[in-house]
């Protein structure tokens, strides 16, 4: 219950920001412009519009998670408002996943409202609502979890311009990572190759919660695949926020 | 009586800098709270004070040290449900309002929401707040925030009321409603501990004091045995006597108005002047004796540092 009003007061205070609006904004732009794209396009329009619609949805999304995300913690400490509260009888993780979840909650709410304006447009195209979409947009919400917990470990101890360009750097990275399998194969046995072996297995591979393209193709998924997505979803943010945790149980709040 | 807090050789440093430099902060703090009692901690601007508060509350993790809130440790949520705080320079979610605020922070101690409401409810009224509790907290005055703060620290009714700077950024109605808060308090039977720089509040308050410089415990102990009453002068203002008469009988002089202002150090001499005003029919306004103050040790105190 203790998790759940910090949880419901940081969406209170997350759904005020206007970031959040500006960014919704830009979003809805994206999915429109991508009917007046798939106008331009020869070939199968919908997809079109299906595949720019989901890639907005990740991006925005992704945005939203990090510029929120970063100033989780960080304004609490900054502007003191953490004092009052973790002398209350809350335990510091309960604090923690109170922040988390509140986000997530915001965050779960904005794809919703860009999810029915994408499906919109797509009736609009098709006269057929897309149901196999929300797929590929459950698993563009797992990877928005993860992006927030990381968003949020750095909260925990850095500014929000660092944790920011920390966070987008572990997106960035996270979406190209399978450019490291790439390497590995055309790397010659040595050093070079244990190295590229070794980040392979520590650098996150975003690319685990991409379904857009098989979804938009109508190509058929296995399930133990989705299955594997989603435990490795969970156990990533899982494992990031026992981070943060431990980062935030040492914290003196001066 | 009981202790309800205690601590002890109590150490805290800090990094600061961008290379880091250590500062020492606390060093060896000890002091003990009893139950019931209105404890007051003096000390200068960056003398330890918040932080010592804020190792008693957990927000600060000493180096070295043994504290007891209850014979629990600061952390553990038992002790936590006894404590009510009220921060220096009070900092709430601006976007909420007072009584959704009051409400949230009623939550955190699993308040059933009929409770809450009554709660809330009455608080605001304790603070004087009844008619702003629908105004969002970044349109209240500091004054009013210290008021939201005192609220939202006795929404459990704690046992121990710890409150920082509480006087601070309230006007003197303000500072006079805040200490009758804070007797009636200990009336309640409440230990109140109290840190602030107006020395004339706490004097008019606390039962016992600690007064720390530079991290260092200097003094510690009930108020009439820190404050002696031996008086050091005495300040007269009188009407009605020729100035020259009074020549040689006050250390200092001064006339406005029509009124002469004396300042006698010596016993006799005042004897002397009194009996002056009775033969030629004075008229005395006023006569303030002027013992020693906590103002003068603290003074002192923090001279000899």
């Amino acid at each position: 219950m203790k998790i759940g009003a910090i949880a419901l007061n940081t969406f209170k205070e997350a759904i005020r920001d206007r970031i959040l609006y500006l960014l919704l904004f830009f979003a809805v732009v994206c999915i429109v412009f991508s009917r007046i794209l798939a106008l331009l396009t020869v070939g199968d329009r919908v997809k079109i519009i299906k595949d720019v619609g989901l890639s907005s949805l990740s991006l925005f999304g992704a945005l939203m998670a990090i510029l929120m995300g970063v100033g989780l913690v960080y304004k609490e400490i900054d502007k003191r408002t953490i004092h009052s509260l973790l002398v209350k009888p809350i335990h510091r993780y309960q604090f923690l996943l109170g922040k988390y979840f509140g986000l997530v909650l915001t965050l779960l709410v904005m794809l919703l409202a860009m999810s029915l304006i994408y499906l919109a447009v797509i009736f609009l195209h098709t006269f057929k609502i897309e149901w196999t979409m929300f797929i590929a947009i459950f698993f563009i919400f797992l990877e928005l979890c993860l992006i927030t917990s990381v968003a949020l470990l750095f909260s925990c101890f850095s500014t929000p311009i660092l944790s920011s360009l920390f966070s987008l750097a572990f997106y960035l990275i996270g979406h190209f990572s399978w450019g490291l399998e790439t390497l590995i194969k055309k790397v010659k046995p040595g050093a070079g190759k244990t190295l590229a072996q070794l980040l392979y297995h520590f650098v996150p591979d975003l690319e685990n919660f991409n379904f857009k393209m098989e979804i938009v193709q109508n190509l058929p998924i296995p399930a133990k695949i989705y299955l594997f997505s989603t435990l490795y979803g969970i156990f990533y943010t899982a494992f990031i926020l026992a981070l943060a945790l431990l980062v935030f149980r040492k914290r003196d709040f001066i | 009586m009981a202790v309800v807090l205690k601590v002890e050789d109590l150490h805290k440093s800090f990094k600061l800098g961008f290379i880091p430099k250590i500062k020492k902060i606390l060093k060896g703090i000890s002091l003990s709270v009893e139950e019931g009692e209105i404890f007051g901690y003096l000390g200068p601007n960056g003398a330890g004070k918040t932080t010592t508060i804020k190792c008693i509350l957990g927000l600060v993790r000493p180096e070295k040290g043994n504290i007891e809130i209850f014979g629990l440790h600061p952390f553990s949520l038992q002790a936590k449900e006894k404590i009510g705080y009220l921060p220096e320079n009070p900092y709430f979610y601006d976007y909420l309002t007072a009584s959704e605020f009051l409400d949230f922070c009623s939550q955190l101690f699993l308040m059933g929401k009929k409770e809450r409401e009554e709660r809330v409810k009455e608080l605001l009224q304790l603070v004087g707040l009844e008619k702003a509790l629908d105004l969002q907290l970044r349109k209240f005055s500091r004054g009013m925030l210290q008021r939201v703060g005192l609220a939202q620290a006795l929404l459990n009714s704690p046992s121990l009321v710890i409150l920082d700077e509480p006087l601070g950024g309230l006007d003197p109605l303000g500072r006079k409603e805040v200490r009758d808060i804070i007797v009636r308090l200990k009336e309640e039977g409440k230990t109140v501990f109290l840190s602030s720089h107006i020395l004339q509040d706490i004097e008019m308050v606390c039962d016992r004091v600690a007064i720390i410089v530079s991290g260092e415990i200097v003094s510690q102990g009930a108020l009439h045995e820190l404050v002696s009453e031996k008086i050091y002068f005495t300040e007269v203002i009188l009407s009605g006597i020729e100035e020259k008469e009074l020549k040689g009988l006050a250390e200092s002089f001064s006339v406005k108005g029509g009124r002469i202002l004396l300042r006698v150090l010596r016993e006799e001499n005042l004897e002397k002047i009194l009996e002056l005003i009775q033969s030629q029919k004075g008229k005395i306004h006023s006569l303030i004796p002027r013992t020693e103050t906590l103002e003068d040790i603290f003074v002192e105190m923090v001279k000899q540092r």
